[in-house]
């Protein structure tokens, strides 16, 4: 007979047993034919069930056969305790399926590989620049002639790739006044063939399309793009794309799972490097370098090699730097190339989100271990009530080792059930989390597939948290020793030492989980409430392009049509919008004043901003339409204290100075108070409004290609207007097109968007890690009550007093939770300053941080507390003893 | 001796097919002329295991009495198997029996 066999013999033991009786009845009643005496035939079979259990082990797989039985028995006793199990299997769950999220962010976004021949093989350059103004700096884009030298020199040992920053661009299949957003991405022509990728349909770029600049307008669609935009249309090819100012014409589908070299965002539009427009310049660094190196080459003398290019190109280059400070130019070229495995892909995403995931991974293990001391607490209660049962196993002869088995079948199915619903909750929650990432009208792009790499890790999780809270109790339930059990005798005090144990390391995480979550909570009020220095609410941000460039009057006169609409207060004109992470920045030397080698910040306004983003002037005045640049500029407080040390600016000059050395001359009429500028994580910049009528070196003025209109408005919701407004601006003058719409509360907006998040998934689980804690610290306070309820009774009868009753019922807890927050609050502060990067306007060793959880600690330690109490001190002592 | 009793059953089935386990118990006490007992507490798991393990194929057939019984017929391994433990048999046994003559 197989081994299928006797498997299957396992699920139909009822049907073994029978043929073997059949079998052994048939002999019976042949021997009886044979003459024998029946009594004595029935005798030489002796004890039959013996012998059937002989016969039915080698017919059957035997521990099969036992974790058939643990199995059955375990669900009976799982359904007989409906409530126990429904509350351990749903904070298991809770907490199996937070880590499963977690997980799945974590694998998409850093782990795993982009579906590319030899994603091992892949690496990216970047540079390190080790003290500039203080603190090492790290960027990884590169411009185009620096790359092509790069990829000449490391011929042979690997094949160096350009690939720009995905970025949302305005695109129109027909007019420009259809515009539509799609994530463009300039790459190398030959990264396909490099990756080893095919096409869906057509043909994808080629290093032809790649040689020279501007003659190859082709573009690749990705398959994502093309199923969402084309409903997976054929007649795509050929058609033809304007972006910027240039046509592209469709050549081909990528392949299904390839959606670009950034985790975090799917690239639409792959067009090639050279038809980028800075491509010949060497001062615009916009692409970043991935190298696919050669099998069985070495990395450093590689490194060192692209190292010495670089720096050779960046030498040559900074010789025409006649405005900066040599020192500056100094701490530039102690650049050093870095390269770095890069087989899952890079992107920003991955920068901004990868301390706030690890944190939140560890926010989350927290969670997990507080439950499992909860399931642990609840199985030793009650392993204690089965005492008995096992004791009367043991003296019949269950070995420990079955004893073992018989509990960790029962947690395992326990585990198994609650990975059933964490895997449920996991589904819902991962996507969720990464539509929260980004702005609501971008929202990031995780391929978040549910396969083997999931499933396993799923499986992992079960199976160590099954060992992690099952294996204890399991272990005690198999060393019970069946006289003193069976008598009825103490149990061993170690029972309770390791559910107080378990109490204090809950307790230790709680604190732990609390106290991130009032950090994060802290940095992201902190970051809200930090003073703008411009009213948000109600402004109307239109972004506009001029293709071809339009004079300051033109620009002017659309404002003027702008404030016509109903709805629309006021009215006014920028360079690009506050807090929309654009810098202009240069150098700033004050005549008399020595010159520092701080930045200036700049930002090009229209006459009356000030009022429309209702920004006081503090001195001096507002622009007029005659004011330019260079010529006025209003300055902020900051910008005074930078440059002018302090002292009263009004009327006096500073000089913008560019890298090229040209210098442009200011007269100060006016100062603001500070206010933010590109982002409201760095300390206020020192900055100076100017003109948006703009000269050149001849004096003669700059048409202006691009800007922003502000709308204040006077209604609830400002993008109600947008359509009328689109409409309006294109029918005014068709030389003027809206590429965005978006509030000025928006932008704000998505200044937090990291930390709202980790504030709200803190206290998520801040909220859930409490709960646990206390469940299972009223669990555990329950149960001690029960075991001493006649202790209790005795010393009610001869006299105790409810308060030393209590005393005497919480005290050992007391010392748990007071250890455990001790320990809580020296993890705290070891760990505190490594979440610091993630904090603003919060100190980790503030006291106030501190103190907040260790009080709500508390106060639910007390709360969790309260019913046993009562319920101690509620014993009568004349109906418990009576009951002994 | 042990394992002398599957030698048995394997010879008993060599020389007649299909037979159930009283008639098995009974050619070995007959044939050894009552001098062998194979006791119904091991004959029975010893079939079970050897039906396990491969060495005869068990069956279902009716009886008049309109009962079914079980009957054993040795596979080609169990012929295998016999042939080594006769070989093994008679090697063990001369040895004891060159030990018993020098004394």
């Amino acid at each position: 007979m197989s081994l299928w066999s006797r498997i299957t013999y396992v699920f139909r033991g009822d049907r073994l047993n029978h043929e073997i009786d059949e079998e052994f009845a048939a002999h019976i009643e042949e021997a009886i034919a044979a003459g024998d005496d029946p009594a004595e035939v029935r005798r030489t079979f002796g004890s039959q069930l013996r012998l059937r259990e002989q016969s039915r082990d080698a017919h059957i797989v035997a521990w099969l056969d036992c974790l058939r039985a643990d199995v059955v028995f375990g669900w009976r006793l799982l359904l007989k305790r409906k409530i126990t199990t429904a509350a351990a299997v749903l904070s298991l769950a809770l907490a199996i399926g937070a880590c499963t999220s977690a997980f799945r962010l974590i694998d998409a976004l850093f782990l795993r590989p982009l579906p590319v021949a030899h994603a091992d093989r892949i690496y990216v350059l970047a540079i390190r620049i080790p003290d500039f103004n203080g603190a090492p700096l790290t960027f990884d884009t590169f411009a185009y002639p620096d790359f092509a030298r790069m990829r000449a020199a490391a011929q042979g040992q690997a094949e160096l790739i350009a690939a720009s920053l995905a970025s949302r661009t305005d695109l129109t299949y027909a007019t420009d006044n259809e515009m539509e957003k799609g994530y463009v991405q300039y790459v190398s022509g030959w990264m396909f063939s490099s990756f080893g990728l095919q096409p869906a349909l057509g043909r994808l770029l080629s290093a032809n399309d790649d040689r020279t600049p501007g003659v190859s307008p082709y573009a690749v669609i990705s398959y994502n793009y093309w199923t969402r935009r084309f409903g997976n249309d054929p007649g795509v090819l050929g058609r033809s794309v304007h972006i910027g100012s240039g046509i592209f014409q469709i050549i081909g589908v990528g392949p299904k799972s390839f959606t670009g070299t950034e985790p975090g965002i799917v690239t639409d539009i792959f067009l090639p490097a050279m038809m980028h427009p800075a491509v010949a310049r060497d001062d615009n660094s916009w692409l970043r370098t991935l190298a696919v190196v050669n099998p069985g080459v070495p990395i450093e003398p590689l490194r060192a090699n692209l190292d010495a290019v670089n720096l050779h190109f960046e030498t040559e280059r900074a010789k025409g730097w006649a405005g900066m400070s040599q020192h500056n130019i100094d701490m530039f070229l102690q650049m050093k190339l870095l390269i770095q495995p890069a087989a899952s892909g890079v992107s920003r995403l991955q920068d901004d989100y990868r301390r706030a995931l690890i944190w939140l991974g560890v926010l989350v293990v927290l969670v997990l271990l507080i439950a499992c001391a909860n399931v642990a607490n609840l199985m030793t209660a009650q392993a204690a009530s089965r005492t008995r049962e096992m004791a009367l196993r043991v003296s019949i002869g269950a070995g420990r080792s079955r004893l073992v088995q018989l509990v960790l079948v029962e947690n395992a199915m326990l585990a198994l059930f609650s990975a059933a619903l964490g895997a449920l909750f996991a589904w819902w929650a991962a996507p969720f989390v990464v539509s929260r990432i980004n702005p609501p009208d971008n929202p990031a792009h995780l391929v978040l597939p549910a396969d083997w790499r999931v499933l396993v890790f799923g499986l992992l999780l079960t199976l160590a948290v099954t060992l992690l809270f099952g294996l204890a109790p399991a272990l005690r339930a198999s060393s019970i020793q069946p006289v003193t059990a069976l008598k009825g005798g103490e149990e061993p005090r170690s029972r309770h030492r390791s559910m107080y144990a378990l109490i204090a390391a809950q307790v230790a995480f709680c604190f732990v989980v609390l106290f991130f979550a009032g950090l994060f909570v802290n940095t992201f009020r902190h970051l809200k409430s930090q003073p703008l220095g411009f009213e948000p609410h109600d402004l109307l941000l239109l972004e506009t392009v001029a293709p071809h460039g339009q004079p300051p009057e033109s620009w002017s006169q659309m404002a003027d049509t702008l404030r016509a609409v109903p709805g629309v207060k006021d009215v006014a004109i920028a360079g690009s919008p506050l807090l929309s992470l654009n810098n202009w920045s240069g150098n700033i030397g004050v005549p008399g004043i020595p010159r520092n080698d701080q930045w200036g910040y700049f930002l090009s306004i229209s006459p009356n901003w000030l009022g429309t983003v209702k920004m006081r002037l503090i001195e001096g005045r507002d622009f007029n339409p005659t004011d330019s640049f260079p010529g006025q500029a209003i300055v902020n407080q900051a910008f005074i204290k930078t440059f002018f040390n302090g002292a009263d600016p009004l009327g006096r000059t500073f000089e913008k100075i560019n890298p090229s050395g040209s210098h442009q001359l200011c007269q100060v009429i006016g100062v603001v108070p500070d206010a933010a500028y590109s982002s409201l994580h760095v300390p206020i910049l020192p900055v100076a409004y100017v003109p948006v009528r703009q000269m050149d070196s001849k004096g003669v003025l700059n048409p202006a290609g691009s800007g922003v209109f502000l709308l204040r408005t006077s209604g609830n919701n400002p993008l109600s207007l947008a359509p009328t407004l689109r409409r309006l601006v294109a029918k005014t003058n068709p030389a003027f097109r809206v590429s965005n719409v978006q509030t000025q509360q928006e932008l704000v907006d998505n200044q937090t968007i990291r930390e709202r998040l980790l504030a709200l998934l803190a206290m998520f689980f801040a909220t859930v890690a409490l709960l646990l804690a206390a469940i299972g610290l009223y669990g555990v306070l329950s149960y001690s009550v029960l075991q001493r309820e006649r202790e209790i009774g005795i010393r009610i009868a001869i006299g105790a007093r409810i308060g030393s009753i209590a005393r005497l019922v919480t005290a050992q807890i007391f010392v748990s939770v007071c250890i455990g927050a001790a320990a809580g609050i020296a993890l705290g502060m070891a760990s505190v300053r490594y979440v610091q990067t993630l904090l603003f306007g919060v100190r980790g060793t503030d006291p106030s941080m501190l103190i907040a959880p260790a009080v709500v600690l508390l106060a639910a330690a007390l709360l969790a507390a309260l019913p046993a109490v009562l319920r101690a001190a509620r014993i009568n002592p004349s109906i418990m003893l009576r009951a002994e | 001796m042990q394992g002398s009793l599957d030698l048995l059953v394997l010879k008993v089935l060599s020389r007649q097919p299909k037979l159930h386990g009283y008639a098995i118990m009974t050619a070995i006490k007959r044939t050894s002329g009552d001098v062998l007992n194979a006791e119904v507490g091991s004959l029975y798991p010893a079939l079970h295991r050897m039906e396990e393990t491969g060495l005869i194929r068990a069956e279902w057939a009716a009886k008049d009495t309109g009962r079914r019984t079980r009957i054993y017929q040795l596979t080609a391994a169990g012929k295998r198997q016999l042939a080594a433990e006769v070989t093994r048999w008679h090697a063990v046994s001369s040895a004891i029996n060159r030990v018993l003559q020098e004394a």
